[in-house]
């Protein structure tokens, strides 16, 4: 992991449910396919309301042509990754080239998928976030003293410790954990 | 200090004798349950992590009901189930259900029940949120992605933080126009989509005792709706008598104890719950259906997990019967048991599927259908700006197929009375 992960903000509000991180007629593509998998990356976040796509203006797309998204870290409100198990929604957001989530607070499912499947970083932070940093917005995260600064204003926010789940995100995912801890060969 | 059934359940999962909520532990898994959406991936992460090593831990406890895309000329969908079926047979799996052959089931979280999977202290995963519907019957079910799903296949473990539990109590007599649905959006309503996030939900009191164990399913099945974990109701004879002649592993019965801690308890006389729906576009938007009554449908959808078994059919074949339908209604039966028993059970002298067909209702092969959308030719799919009433469990935007349309969550009830009305109606106008 590194200790710095600088990028482009996309801000979205609150729970926001798998169903729009990638809507359920996409689950038929194959993860492992290369050209079908480029899917993912495609329709990200394709069913946020327009309205709510890209605060505080909305109306943003998040990915505007191809299969990648010019924004690395998404910022967003609570309980995001609501609703169903698809580890597709941590793998659309990764596809589209996300490096690190900070939200409020997940849904469980999505944070384990996050987490054990070594998609991206998924912080959650104490205050709202979202409110104070808008879309377009650069910042840069210190993994290492869990502070966000926005390289625009240079304000910095405290975000919360990674808690249990550190070694795993270290590790790169529950298969990197695993081995590196001898569970599995 | 006493434990909760959930953590009682998962101490013994341990191997530990206690468990305290917040701390990670790793658990020995019962069964895993996977379907053809999440199935593939799991496989290729398991193939992939694995190797040439790639073992089943346990092929007795590998239980795969495709379910979700299965009526479709989708190529990818059906090369999805291609591929779960090319894994059971390669690996001879027996808990495998295809849906082109007699063994086909439908929608695995009442087929779990049905075939008798759903056993009381037993632990359950499953690549689909709704697993935790399995908590009806006393056990620990939960839900889980396919990386998690891919490392208990390769070695019948898996981490958890112990939940907090929150205990849900309802009491008194169901009033004829309520249904177990009415009672989790009342809870949905009450503490929002994430208010048991990481927690178990437990359901208890004398209400839930006279539920029958569909209904008992319909709570625990929207406990993820909540953020849960799990959902769980303690086994009782109902339980027992429901799956004595449907399992044949053992079982444990656990309870929990009286000076067990709770994050916090509710509780509800149900004499003073009135029929409910969600509103656009979230499961927590609660209002009563007086208050939406007069919404103008373009649809009505009874089906799913949560509302399309055979429970749900009866209680919309009481207001359905002798009447026609005003808007195009869907049923889509839960399982095949489900639609064996709307051709073979009767209503006040004519069979279930006699009435919904007599009233202009279109019925399909059971399937997750359009539940969650689907691929284009799905059956009962949202298309543009419908206003749709639905016993489905998440009404969130796009869900089931297009982000432009309304849809409103319900009981069978109250689907029924809106089917026949072509405006959302008070069930209590036919009861």
């Amino acid at each position: 992991m590194d200790r710095f992960i600088k990028g482009k903000v996309f801000v979205l509000g609150d729970n926001v449910d798998t169903d729009q991180i990638i809507p359920a007629e996409y689950l038929v593509y194959s993860l492992t396919s290369k050209e079908e998998s480029e899917n993912y990356g495609k329709y990200a976040l394709s069913a946020v309301p327009l309205e709510v796509c890209g605060l505080p203006y909305g109306n943003i797309p998040f990915v505007k042509c191809g299969n990648k998204s010019e924004y690395e870290i998404i910022i967003a409100g609570s309980n995001f990754g609501c609703g169903s198990s698809r580890e597709h929604a941590p793998f659309a957001l990764n596809k589209a080239g996300i490096k690190m989530i900070i939200a409020e607070s997940y849904a469980r499912i999505f944070y384990r998928n996050s987490v054990d499947g070594g998609f991206f970083i998924p912080y959650e932070c104490n205050n709202k976030l979202n409110a104070k940093i808008k879309t377009g917005n650069v910042v840069e995260v210190d993994t290492d003293t869990n502070i966000i600064k926005v390289i625009d204003t240079d304000e910095e926010f405290n975000l919360k410790e990674l808690g249990s789940v550190l070694p795993i995100v270290k590790a790169g995912g529950i298969f990197k954990y695993a081995r590196i801890n001898n569970m599995i060969k | 200090m006493g434990m909760t059934i959930t953590e009682k359940i998962l101490a013994k999962s341990s191997g530990k004798k206690f468990v305290t909520p917040g701390e990670n532990i790793w658990l020995n898994v019962d069964v895993l349950m996977t379907h053809d959406v999440c199935g593939p991936p799991t496989i290729e992460i398991w193939k992939n992590e694995f190797g040439d090593a790639a073992k089943i831990w346990d092929k007795n406890k590998v239980v795969i009901f495709p379910d979700h895309y299965i009526f479709t000329t989708n190529k990818q969908a059906n090369r999805n189930i291609e591929i779960v079926r090319n894994f059971a047979t390669e690996h001879k799996l027996k808990h495998y259900f295809d849906p082109n052959s007699e063994n086909y089931k439908g929608v695995c979280h009442i087929a779990l029940a049905e075939e008798g999977y759903n056993l009381p202290g037993k632990v359950l995963f499953g690549t689909d949120s709704h697993t935790c519907t399995s908590g009806a019957f006393g056990m620990f079910a939960t839900g889980v992605g396919n990386t998690d799903a891919a490392f208990i296949l390769g070695t019948g473990k898996i981490w958890e933080k112990v939940p907090e539990s929150i205990k849900f109590v309802f009491n008194g007599n169901i009033p004829k126009y309520l249904t177990a649905k009415d009672l989790i959006l009342q809870i949905l309503g009450d503490i929002t989509t994430d208010g048991a996030t990481y927690c178990a939900m437990e359901f208890a009191g004398n209400t839930v005792t006279q539920l029958s164990m569909e209904e008992r399913m319909t709570l625990t099945n929207m406990a993820i709706e909540s953020g849960g974990m799990n959902g769980i109701i303690a086994a009782d004879e109902k339980t027992i008598n429901y799956i004595k002649d449907k399992a044949n592993n053992n079982y444990e019965l656990f309870y929990s104890d009286a000076d067990a801690k709770y994050k916090a308890i509710y509780e509800y006389d149900v004499s003073k719950i009135e029929p409910l729906v969600a509103k656009p576009h979230s499961p927590d938007n609660k209002a009563t259906v007086k208050e939406v009554s007069g919404t103008k449908l373009t649809k009505c959808y009874i089906g799913s997990c949560t509302g399309g078994k055979i429970t749900d059919f009866r209680f919309a074949a009481q207001i359905i019967k002798g009447n026609i339908v005003k808007v195009p209604t869907f049923l889509v039966p839960a399982t095949t048991s489900t639609l064996e028993q709307l051709k073979t059970e009767k209503y006040a002298g004519e069979y279930l599927i006699n009435i919904f067909e007599n009233a202009g209702c279109f019925i399909t092969r059971p399937s997750c259908a359009a539940c969650l959308g689907g691929p284009e030719d799905t059956f009962g799919r949202a298309k543009e700006n419908e206003v749709i009433i639905s016993t489905t469990n998440r009404n969130f935007p796009g869900r089931m197929g297009s982000k432009k349309s309304s849809v409103y969550l319900a009981s069978p009830l109250t689907v029924a009375a809106s089917a026949l009305m072509g405006v959302i109606t008070d069930p209590r106008s036919f009861i």
